[in-house]
């Protein structure tokens, strides 16, 4: 007892002898009148100083009045001899440099210790000197920090090659000019001073590549004996490998392969990392790295291991191969008392893992779940990400890990990354599809996050009513209406319609429930209610489906143009037709789900709705095309092909790309040229064109008027389309002619007289998928009903090639130019026959819809049904599978 | 987790700080504009503090950053550095850092001996670090430049007691001989 209350009474004590407790800052300032004292008190004067430097660092901020005052009062200390006095006072002109005005009035009185005899204030001085200085000062003192650069007193050499860094962002060409002394400073004794000059030499060169590459043949050369220097030699070296295109036989890589033997574990560890980090190393190159990292990860020191299997983890992602010689280490790091070095070893360990481990690392990963950081939670859930696309099978288990961890506490890009995988495993997964949209509904239930519960909202109006039982949902959704912001509202409303218009047993349920909405206090969430209680009371499909499942199906960027050209051009003569206005593209990479990125689309919240629309790059043709006066009158762009066809090698004189352009009666023809001989200019560039079809009619062309050496032209070529719908595929000869002028290929001047040549390019075909735009239909079969079978076509094929379902199904898509829906494109492998589901619009505005049943048994056998709102249009569609 | 090959650059610690075991800055320095204001700094040491003060783990990532760090009695150092930083680099700082302030202190590394010799401190740390260069990573010769000369406390401005204490252990070695 006795013992407990003196322990008590000390801290007490303690907690009052701190003389640093509660400062007040006016206090301490007027406790600098004591400087000008004579004879100056060096004790009191330190304590004062560091009493104003320890306000500062608290945070405190000093007026400019107030910093001046007491820079002004601190110059008279320069009068003292005091040693520790002097150094306080450098600190605090240092921390006070930025405050108070009139500062360089110390110039001098630093400039003197600088170059003065006592060698404790000199290094010191210069620092604090460079801080105060400015680009007209620096002139001055340019000569003494030359000089000190060099000087044998190595803190002093330290402190003006550092100071000379911080010098060289606002005076870079003074700095350069003492890359000399620099340079023999590289070769000091001193450690430091090594490093130090290396880096400002680099921070010097940086930007000239050659004298970059001479730099590090110099020094790999000469062994360099500070660790840090060596550190630094090989981040440089990475850094030119990196820009190299053969890194195994450079000398420099000799020098990185050789630094892993170097008796310093920072230098072993910087140029195994630099190693793997590589771009155009083998896997095999890779081993002495990983066998250098691997020892690593059974050191004692915690930041050792922790270094090496992040790296490991990092290599993991790119060559999982790699790394699995590791593997029984990182399993003994599994249960590492840091937490992080944990995580990392598990993360590592399920991208090299096999399937049969996956329920013991995760029932491992679980049990310390709380105790990491959010960075690592993030690094665990794209673990899981990853390893679910691995062993579909596996889904269960990760379904019920990432729930559990949604309902942890987390931040936002924490629950943005579960969500996510989530999501990807639905839509990978479809057996993981039920217990997926049921966790995310949890999720929702509580879910501070606008931009998440709008997105699984979207979803679960996407995916909800086709699921076994999709009244359970509902519940979900409409507590929603309930309880949320405006955004959410909107978006639970948005998906409420959704279900109602797909399910016919809920609709009249649904009605209810959005009438409820109809008195809502945000007109968003209100326009919304009431626009689809009424398409939803017309109880007709092709409404329901056409504006509650199908959406807005156009470019929001072409939407806006044309609107502003409508407003524009005040005769109104004709209601607004949303007919001209071009389609959305779906961008290409929906098709291929890539990890890391979903392909859901961005819900249609109004916290979205404003964010800024990218132009595709169809948007970008349309515009472009449009300022042609030629192509002006064409009407609005219907198609632009994807990928530029290559009509050359890539290796030849000229190269030439085309896309192809679709108009309702037209097709352009761009052509991307390049000449790449240098001696050359062509003039007068265009591309002849030779159909073989002759009802496919060239009508004008644009030349590009001259085609300098590497520079990029484009020439057109506009070609009418015939009056028979039906003849729609086409092939071209094409003629690149221009007029030669040979020109000086130094200077660029060409000659007088030029001669005409030609030169023949590569056949381009006109397809059936060049007439056809991809749309997304949600729901496939209510359209497939509401198109009707009036201008129904099928007919059965054996397409005797191809070697599986997959492929057939891939070549039909391409054929075609359609849209998969209903995520028909993926295949399932176990099972024989598949069914396809494609819609498009045929140029014009026609809507097509295509079902092709697919069954494989030794080839594919393929019956297929198009259906349209015009005869020709199905037969066109037909014919292009045959 | 950036996998970009690091930039070589001088430019290596973001910050170094000293925190006391209420999680309360003692010392603390930063050299970029990770954190531009002291609300967003003390947020992050109140952050980096409860993740660090049970789990003696020697090094984290937080906000991004790498963080090393090792304690002792009632005090926390700190240094931080780029998320792709070599760790090796900053623990010889933050070794480097604490065996300076050990060695200042007489290996009686706490929070009362730290306050008391404040200044020292704030002279180590700006030997250790020029704005985010590291200046020198060896103890001694940081001490050596720091020139704390701990004990000649001028005659003139000791107590009776201190120099009566003084002259009395001068006496005790004298006869010890």
């Amino acid at each position: 007892m006795q013992y407990l209350r003196r322990d008590k009474k000390d801290e007490e004590d303690g907690s009052q002898s701190n003389p640093f407790q509660n400062l007040d800052k006016s206090a301490v300032l007027q406790e600098a009148r004591t400087f000008n004292e004579t004879p100056i008190n060096p004790r009191k004067c330190i304590h004062i100083l560091t009493k104003i430097l320890y306000v500062l660092n608290q945070g405190q901020h000093l007026g400019t009045t107030e910093a001046t005052e007491a820079f002004f009062a601190m110059t008279k200390l320069f009068q003292s001899k005091d040693v520790m006095l002097r150094r306080m006072v450098y600190l605090a002109i240092k921390e006070l440099a930025n405050i108070a005005e009139d500062v360089i009035i110390v110039t001098s009185s630093l400039t003197k210790d600088m170059t003065g005899k006592e060698e404790m204030y000199r290094a010191s001085a210069i620092r604090a000197l460079c801080k105060i200085t400015d680009n007209t000062m620096l002139q001055g003192i340019e000569r003494y920090l030359k000089q000190a650069i060099v000087d044998k007193n190595a803190s002093v050499s330290s402190a003006s090659l550092v100071s000379a860094l911080h010098l060289m962002k606002p005076n870079y060409d003074v700095v350069k000019r003492w890359v000399n002394e620099a340079q023999e400073a590289v070769s000091s004794d001193n450690t430091m001073v090594q490093y130090h000059a290396l880096g400002l030499l680099y921070h010097v060169k940086k930007n000239d590549r050659l004298a970059v590459s001479k730099l590090i043949f110099k020094y790999t050369k000469q062994s360099l004996r500070s660790p840090y220097a060596v550190c630094m030699l090989i981040r440089i070296a990475s850094k030119y490998l990196d820009e190299e295109p053969e890194v195994a036989d450079s000398p420099v890589y000799d020098f990185l392969e050789s630094c892993l033997r170097h008796k310093s574990e920072m230098v072993i560890y910087e140029a195994a990392r630099a190693l793997v980090n590589l771009k155009n190393l083998k896997s095999r190159d890779l081993c002495p790295a990983i066998s250098v990292l691997q020892l690593f990860l059974s050191s004692p020191r915690p930041t050792l291991r922790f270094a090496a299997v992040r790296t490991l983890n990092k290599v993991a992602m790119t060559q999982p191969m790699s790394v699995t010689t590791c593997n029984l280490d990182l399993e003994n790091l599994i249960t590492d008392v840091n937490r992080s070095i944990a995580t990392l070893a598990i993360t590592t360990l399920l991208k090299t893992g096999n399937e049969s481990s996956v329920d013991r690392l995760m029932k491992q990963i679980s049990s310390f779940m709380s105790e990491i950081s959010d960075e690592f939670k993030i690094v665990v859930v794209d673990a899981i990400r990853s390893l679910c696309l691995k062993f579909p099978r596996k889904h269960h288990v990760m379904m019920n890990f990432l729930s559990s961890m949604l309902r942890d506490e987390g931040g936002f890009d924490y629950k943005k990354a579960i969500v996510d995988t989530i999501i990807t495993i639905i839509e990978e997964n479809s057996e993981a599809k039920e217990a997926g949209l049921g966790h995310l509904c949890e999720f929702i239930e509580d879910c501070e996050h606008t931009v998440l519960a709008t997105r699984i909202l979207h979803l679960l109006g996407r995916e909800g009513p086709r699921s076994q039982n999709p009244s359970k949902y509902i519940r979900f959704i409409y507590n929603r209406v309930i309880l949320e912001n405006a955004a959410v509202r909107a978006a639970a409303v948005t998906s409420l319609a959704k279900f109602g218009a797909h399910c016919d047993s809920l609709c009249s349920s649904i009605l209810v429930l959005l009438s409820r909405c109809l008195l809502d206090t945000d007109d968003e969430v209100r326009d919304r209610a009431t626009f689809y209680v009424n398409i939803l009371k017309e109880k007709e499909k092709a409404l329901s489906s056409g504006y509650i499942l199908n959406g807005l199906q156009v470019s929001i960027v072409g939407l806006e143009r044309a609107l502003y050209a409508y407003v524009k051009d005040s005769t109104h003569t004709a209601p607004f037709d949303l007919k001209t206005v071009p389609l959305a593209t779906t961008p290409m990479k929906d098709q291929v789900v890539k990890p890391g990125k979903t392909a859901i689309e961005t819900p249609s919240a109004p916290t979205k709705a404003s964010a800024p629309v990218a132009a595709t790059r169809q948007d970008v043709y349309a515009e472009q095309l449009a300022a042609i006066p030629q192509f002006s009158k064409l009407g609005p762009l219907f198609r632009s092909s994807p990928k530029p066809a290559e009509l050359t090698e890539s290796e030849t004189e000229y190269v030439v790309n085309c896309v192809k352009h679709v108009f309702n009666d037209h097709i352009v023809f761009q052509f991307d040229c390049t000449n790449t001989l240098n001696d050359q200019i062509l003039e007068n560039v265009k591309v002849e064109m030779e159909p073989s079809d002759s009802d496919f009619e060239v009508v004008c062309y644009v030349p590009r008027p001259s085609l300098p050496y590497n520079t990029p032209g484009t020439t057109y070529a506009l070609i009418k389309l015939p009056q028979d719908a039906s003849s729609v595929t086409c092939t071209f000869t094409n003629t690149l002619k221009f007029v030669v002028k040979d020109c000086d290929p130094s200077s660029g001047e060409p000659d007088e007289e030029g001669y005409e040549d030609e030169y023949v390019l590569e056949d381009i075909d006109v397809l059936v998928a060049d007439h056809v735009q991809r749309v997304h239909k949600t729901n496939f079969l209510a359209s497939w009903d509401e198109i009707g079978d009036e201008c129904e076509m099928q007919d059965t094929y054996a397409l005797t090639q191809m070697t599986s379902l997959e492929e057939a199904v891939k070549q039909i898509i391409e054929y075609l130019g359609m849209q998969p829906c209903e995520r028909s494109d993926k295949v399932n492998t176990d099972k024989n026959s598949h069914a396809l589901l494609l819609a498009g619009v045929f140029r014009g505005g026609h809507d097509v819809l295509v079902r092709a049943r697919l069954a494989f048994d030794q080839g594919v056998t393929m019956n297929i049904t198009v259906r349209s709102d015009d005869a020709v249009v199905s037969e066109v569609v037909l014919s292009a599978v045959g | 987790m950036d996998t970009a090959v690091l930039e070589a650059s001088l430019y290596t610690v973001k910050a170094i700080a000293i925190l006391d075991n209420d999680g309360e800055r003692v010392v603390a320095k930063y050299y970029d504009d990770t954190y531009p204001t002291t609300k967003e700094q003390k947020e992050f040491e109140k952050n980096l503090f409860n993740k660090t003060q049970r789990a003696n783990a020697e090094i984290i990532m937080l906000d991004g950053l790498t963080c090393v760090y090792r304690s002792n009695v009632d005090l926390f150092f700190y240094v931080m550095g780029a998320s792709n930083e070599n760790e090796l680099i900053l623990v010889s700082v933050l070794n480097a850092f604490y065996d300076a302030i050990s060695q200042m202190l007489r290996k009686n590394v706490e929070k009362r001996a730290l306050m008391d010799n404040l200044d020292g401190v704030l002279s180590i740390v700006d030997e250790i670090v020029d704005g985010g260069v590291i200046l020198e990573s060896d103890a001694s010769s940081i001490m050596q430049r720091v020139a704390i000369k701990t004990d000649d406390v001028p005659l003139t401005e000791q107590t009776v007691a201190q120099v009566l204490q003084t002259a009395k252990d001068q006496l005790k070695w004298s006869l010890l001989k």
